[in-house]
């Protein structure tokens, strides 16, 4: 419970959620939110922003307003699906990696080595590029199955370390069954990893999409960010000046991936109390009049209750 | 010794993956466009290359997979990637041939440029962590969450379109012919900086952080406060002890984030038509020219693994311990 609140009192973690949960109501509501409909053609070709058309208008006269609200769902949908899916296959390679050792951990290594040095990107391109139709789902699913080994990677070493551990050789001595320690002992130990490798795949997996989409690859009837892109790219947004096309997506983009990467600094401090005492207590200290030198890590009480 | 060969074995099994990954995509994927495709070309190809495209997509159904599997080695040891169905008569292997070396060259430099500046800033901001220089990350947080691509569309936006400074698309002026002069030399450099200027700019923050927070852990090691009781220089602990120390993390994670960075100079080669490996993938993609894909996708992999390599060797010379290790 104090690990929970000490997590909400970094203000980082605060900025993070904040944005994650206004981005997540636009995906929830978006369709009633939005102001038109986003396929809807009018004659404002092209207009700059207006009372009319907050965020202007397409070459075909649609509002990009409504193409970003209605585009949110696709984008965390896809984020948390891949995200999910490549988490628990992380879980099950990492952990079963650290846990049984021997060839098994060998081998696993090896395979989750393989992924992460095969360039991720192009490889989702070819499979993507080579299915019959590849929606949303479709997409984070490939997104999953091979964005998982990062997580696997750390878990194991975060295993390994724990496996020796007094507490579980107790626990084995006790009799327990491999699945109650792995379940038990071990999982609980892992959550912070296993957060902040579930946050970092979102991440990558909103990226990967955004990106599917910005080149074609995903149906372009489908609304998402950078389908918004990939019209603005292929109607010379740029070259008309059309700021309004192209900024307020990418902007989207940006926030999206800043406020994720903002919890996982959270979760990192957490597991790391060294950053924790530069990062959450810098300007306390500095109130104090303690200036952090190079050398020494200042320990500082915290307020227990 | 057995680090090194440890290593190689690695990067040779990974290559084989690699290489049944691509054998494998196409055959178990449902839909079959190359059967399509080699309809239309019926009697403008000759048999021998509808052959190879056969073996490349699985399209013999008399042979088994096993033997599918031997042929397709065959030709790939022979340098035969098929032939692309766009550029037709082209054999993919050419094309790849005269795409790689921009990539390999806008990489490279950005990549070097990006790791060498942002361990250099992530030093400063490690040493002087909890004054005004923290101030700095939420800078490099957001650089980090942009897209490659958006960031791309940005500088086009503001520097060639609108100031005028640099071209917008291209890989050198179209009025020169390549040759090892100074004037083509200078319009490559010139017609790359804005390319190389956003990888540079989106893949800097990942080594700003990363070094910050080693720098971080690194400066209270004993080492450095025994340095700090020697009376040594601030600048000369800095970098000469800490700093020192805290790169070799960073040259380890060089190798992983390679691939990521390719990804993304891959998609910025499409934002600025630069006539790399990334942009004939693209061609490759939005005309559903497949023979020419799956020989992107191998080089490109080929090309990482073969990066990778070079940056374990550097980090093995960098650090003693894998060389003493005996595991």
């Amino acid at each position: 419970m104090r690990n929970q609140l000490l997590f909400l009192r970094n203000g980082k973690v605060v900025t993070g959620l904040a944005i994650l949960g206004f981005f997540t109501l636009l995906a929830v509501l978006g369709p009633w939110l939005s102001p038109y409909d986003p396929n809807q053609v009018s004659d404002a070709l092209l207009s700059p922003p207006s009372a009319t058309h907050w965020l202007g208008t397409d070459h075909t006269g649609r509002d990009i307003l409504s193409q970003i609200i209605v585009g949110a769902r696709g984008v965390l949908v896809v984020g948390l699906v891949a995200g999910v899916s490549a988490t628990v296959v992380g879980v099950l390679v990492g952990v079963t990696a650290g846990f049984v050792g021997g060839v098994g951990d060998e081998s696993l290594s090896a395979l989750s080595n393989m992924f992460l040095v095969i360039p991720q990107l192009p490889l989702i391109i070819l499979i993507a590029a080579q299915l019959p139709s590849a929606g949303g789902l479709t997409v984070a699913l490939v997104i999953g199955a091979t964005g998982w080994a990062w997580g696997a990677r750390v878990l194991r070493a975060q295993t390994l370390s724990l496996r020796k551990r007094d507490f579980v050789e107790a626990a084995r001595a006790n009799g327990e069954r491999t699945w109650r320690l792995v379940l038990a002992e071990v999982l609980p130990n892992l959550t912070a990893v296993i957060a902040s490798g579930f946050v970092g795949t979102v991440t990558f997996a909103v990226l990967s999409q955004v990106t599917l989409s910005f080149i074609g690859i995903t149906p372009v009837s489908e609304w998402n960010w950078g389908t918004i892109l990939f019209w603005a790219q292929n109607n010379l947004a740029l070259q008309r000046g059309a700021w309004w096309w192209f900024v307020p997506a990418g902007a989207c983009i940006a926030l999206l991936g800043m406020a994720l990467t903002l919890v996982n600094f959270g979760i990192d401090e957490i597991v790391n109390p060294r950053l924790r005492s530069t990062g959450l207590h810098a300007r306390s200290l500095r109130r104090r009049g303690i200036r952090p030198r190079v050398g020494f890590t200042p320990v500082v009480r915290e307020v227990r209750s | 010794m057995s680090f090194l060969l440890r290593r190689i074995a690695f990067y040779v099994l990974t290559a084989w993956a690699a290489i049944t990954i691509n054998f494998f995509i196409p055959r178990l994927l449902p839909g079959d466009p190359v059967t399509a495709l080699l309809g239309r070309m019926q009697g403008r190809i000759d048999s021998n290359a509808e052959h190879a495209l056969r073996v490349l997509f699985g399209l013999d159904q008399d042979a088994t997979l096993w033997q599918q599997y031997l042929d397709y080695w065959g030709l790939l040891l022979r340098g035969d990637l098929g032939l692309s169905f766009t550029h037709f008569p082209t054999p993919v292997s050419e094309i790849v041939n005269q795409s790689l070396p921009w990539t390999v060259g806008l990489v490279g430099v950005a990549t070097v440029i990006a790791f060498v500046v942002g361990s250099l800033i992530g030093t400063f901001l490690g040493w002087r962590r909890g004054t005004w220089a923290d101030g700095l990350l939420p800078v490099a947080t957001f650089f980090q969450a942009v897209p490659y691509f958006w960031l791309g569309l940005i500088t086009i936006a503001v520097l060639s379109v609108n100031l005028g400074w640099f071209p917008s698309s291209g890989s050198y002026d179209r009025g020169l012919v390549p040759a090892f002069t100074g004037e083509f030399i200078g319009s490559v450099v010139y017609y790359g900086f804005l390319p190389a200027l956003t990888v540079v700019l989106s893949s800097v923050a990942g080594w700003v952080l990363g070094m910050r927070n080693m720098m971080v852990t690194v400066s209270s090691e004993d080492y450095v406060t025994v340095a700090h009781a020697k009376g040594l220089a601030e600048r000369q602990v800095m970098l000469g002890y800490a700093a020192r120390n805290a790169v070799l993390p960073q040259v380890s994670s060089f190798a992983l984030s390679l691939g990521f960075v390719v990804g993304g100079t891959l998609i910025m080669e499409m934002v600025f038509s630069y006539q790399g490996i990334g942009y004939t993938l693209y061609q490759a993609v939005s005309t559903h020219d497949y023979p020419l894909m799956q020989g992107c996708f191998l080089v490109i992999t080929l090309s990482v693994l073969v990066a990778n390599m070079v940056a374990d060797l550097a980090y093995a010379l960098l650090d003693p311990r894998t060389r003493t290790e005996d595991r």
